[in-house]
């Protein structure tokens, strides 16, 4: 569907039920006005053919009873007020009583016949739309099952290895095969968790459990937690000073910080640094994460936070899940996140979420 | 010394099996069960030291299971739950449960907070003077050292640490630590803990942003830990 279809199809489709009647009842009597200065010109039976316009006009872009009702009303209006003798319901000769027949049927054979069109229009966009959603979930589950199946892959593998009697391996080599399965189970308790997230978020199911949290105590420890994979970038954690206690669901917080730690962790090459930001701000929390990688291409900047959305069809490594939680959880929060590439190099993505906050110092201690 | 005697009620067999294995190569007796129900009948034959139990089974709630079996038994009770459920396991833990443990689980932790549970139940409950990793407590002359140093503490946080060693290596929730310090009135002022769990931080911590001893456990509460466990 083009983008004009598009845009007359939404808006007339959205013109309600009544306005409609009101509409085609409007129309149609001027139409009849109309019609009744030009009837000197083009004689009654020329105002038919220019109602029968009107009345097809109406069928085209309104639902069938409005325009039913408009096909009676005109064929009416023509009869009284065109027909001799006028303001009569009456037929002076046969002949305009056959045209009046005729009139009424052709109006209403246009009526059914547009409403066999818009049916099949909307079947049409229906189909394609399906089809569209199929091909949208095969993406996916293709994807997914390559991010579930490679760590599945990795632990089966090396457990064969592992057991294999024809096989010898080093301690080295067996403790490295371990590290992996360990590092694979990993990879998918993320994913399973990105899941649930995403499940969460999509049925409405999320319940913040706010409470008071230290934003730098909490970053501290999801770095502390976080395991690197090699190839490794440096981290630096810059803690605002004298930060207030923020109200916020420090469970929800923490996949936020992990899942952007993680996305530039994978996403940037060795040897990058990612420097991670707290502030307070004009009662905002603001939370940023700049990198000086290689930045986003600026065309799929606007697209990173769409849940399955990743960077590149060939190739494409994640699940595409990561980001858009991290949205999904800091929109629950009311707050907001940006990406934007910054000039000297590099990605920044910054958190802002407005919180309830306590700068409790002077506590009774006794 | 007897075998110590633990019963895992869990329907996975792939976890029964885990923890059959892990726990017995540690030295313990394991009992096994699949419901609700046949793990309090084989906990009312058995008597075991230690329980573990699974939150989510199919007959019934673990929650009510935990009900039932805290109105006969006095041992702990480990839970056993998905991650997620901080709610659920906080429920659990006012119920008297002892501690927690989510899964996917590391073994190593598992046996650390089975030790942690039968360490609390052993300990004598009459000494005065309490030692846990670098702390010592003088519960008499209300003194504290940490690494044999004299630490100066206010009241609030003299109270707390000291709740935090008696309770060595188990979770304690919000609730409970905001009502045993604070007071009834107080059960939702969690900023007050936040801000005098940092302040004991600074205190006893080498590196109060990487704790190594009063551990955060993120919806839930506090942990407090002598050796670094894992």
């Amino acid at each position: 569907m083009n983008l004009k279809q598009k845009i007359k199809s939404k808006f007339l489709r959205d013109i309600p039920i009544p306005a409609q009647y009101s509409l085609s009842i409007t129309v149609l009597f001027g139409i009849a006005l109309l019609g009744s200065w030009l009837n000197p010109a083009i004689g009654y039976r020329g105002v038919a053919l220019f109602m029968l316009l009107a009345v097809s006009i109406l069928a085209v872009v309104f639902d069938i009873l409005p325009v039913l009702l408009a096909a009676v009303l005109s064929a009416l209006t023509w009869n009284y007020f065109f027909i001799p003798p006028i303001y009569e319901f009456n037929f002076e000769n046969k002949e305009d009583m056959f045209l009046f027949v005729m009139y009424f049927f052709i109006a209403m054979v246009n009526a059914a016949l547009s409403l066999k069109v818009k049916d099949r229009n909307r079947k049409l966009r229906e189909k394609e739309e399906k089809e569209k959603a199929i091909a949208f979930y095969n993406t996916i589950l293709n994807s997914l099952s390559h991010e579930l199946r490679t760590p599945i892959a990795t632990i089966i593998g090396s457990i064969d290895a592992i057991n294999d009697q024809n096989r010898i391996l080093t301690s080295n080599q067996k403790s490295e095969l371990k590290h992996e399965i360990s590092k694979a189970a990993l990879r998918l308790d993320q994913h399973v968790e990105n899941l649930l997230g995403l499940s969460r978020l999509e049925s409405g199911m999320v319940k913040l459990n706010l409470d008071w949290i230290d934003i730098n105590e909490l970053i501290h420890r999801v770095l502390q937690k976080y395991t690197q994979p090699e190839p490794s970038q440096s981290i630096t954690f810059l803690p605002g000073e004298k930060l207030p206690l923020f109200r916020l669901d420090a469970v929800l917080i923490e996949q936020v910080i992990f899942n952007l730690l993680q996305n530039a962790v994978l996403y940037t090459p060795e040897g990058t640094e990612i420097t991670i930001c707290t502030k307070y701000e004009n009662e905002y929390c603001r939370i940023s994460f700049k990198d000086n990688g290689p930045g986003f291409p600026e065309s799929s900047i606007k697209f990173a936070f769409d849940k399955f959305y990743r960077i590149g069809t060939y190739n494409a490594r994640g699940t595409g899940l990561g980001l858009s939680i991290v949205k999904g959880f800091t929109e629950v929060h009311n707050g907001k996140v940006t990406l934007s590439n910054i000039i000297e190099g590099g990605a920044c993505f910054v958190i802002e979420i407005p919180a309830e906050t306590s700068f409790i110092v002077n506590l009774k201690d006794g | 010394m007897d075998k110590l005697e633990v019963l895992i009620i869990d329907d996975e067999p792939q976890i029964r099996k885990l923890l059959s294995i892990v726990l017995e190569s540690d030295g313990y007796k394991v009992w096994t069960a699949q419901t609700g129900l046949e793990g309090i009948s084989v906990a009312a034959s058995r008597k075991p030291d230690i329980i573990l139990l699974d939150l989510g089974l199919p007959d019934k709630s673990g929650i009510e299971v935990l009900k039932e079996l805290r109105q006969w038994y006095v041992q702990p009770i480990l839970i056993i739950s998905v991650q997620n459920r901080e709610g659920d396991i906080i429920g659990a833990l006012d119920l008297g449960a002892d501690d927690y443990i989510t899964k996917p689980f590391r073994t190593g932790e598992l046996l650390a907070r089975t030790r942690a549970s039968q360490r609390r139940i052993s300990k004598d409950k009459g000494k005065s003077i309490l030692v846990s990793g670098p702390i010592t407590i003088d519960l008499e002359a209300r003194t504290v050292l940490c690494n044999g140093l004299n630490l100066k503490l206010t009241a609030t946080e003299y109270h707390l640490l000291t709740l935090f060693v008696i309770n060595e290596g188990k979770v304690l929730t919000h609730l409970y630590l905001l009502k045993e310090v604070w007071g009834d009135a107080y059960q939702s002022e969690t900023q007050y803990l936040r801000v005098f769990v940092g302040q004991l931080r600074r205190k006893i911590e080498k590196n109060p942003n990487r704790p190594q001893h009063i551990l955060t456990e993120s919806g839930i509460g506090y942990r407090f830990v002598s050796e670094t466990a894992l």
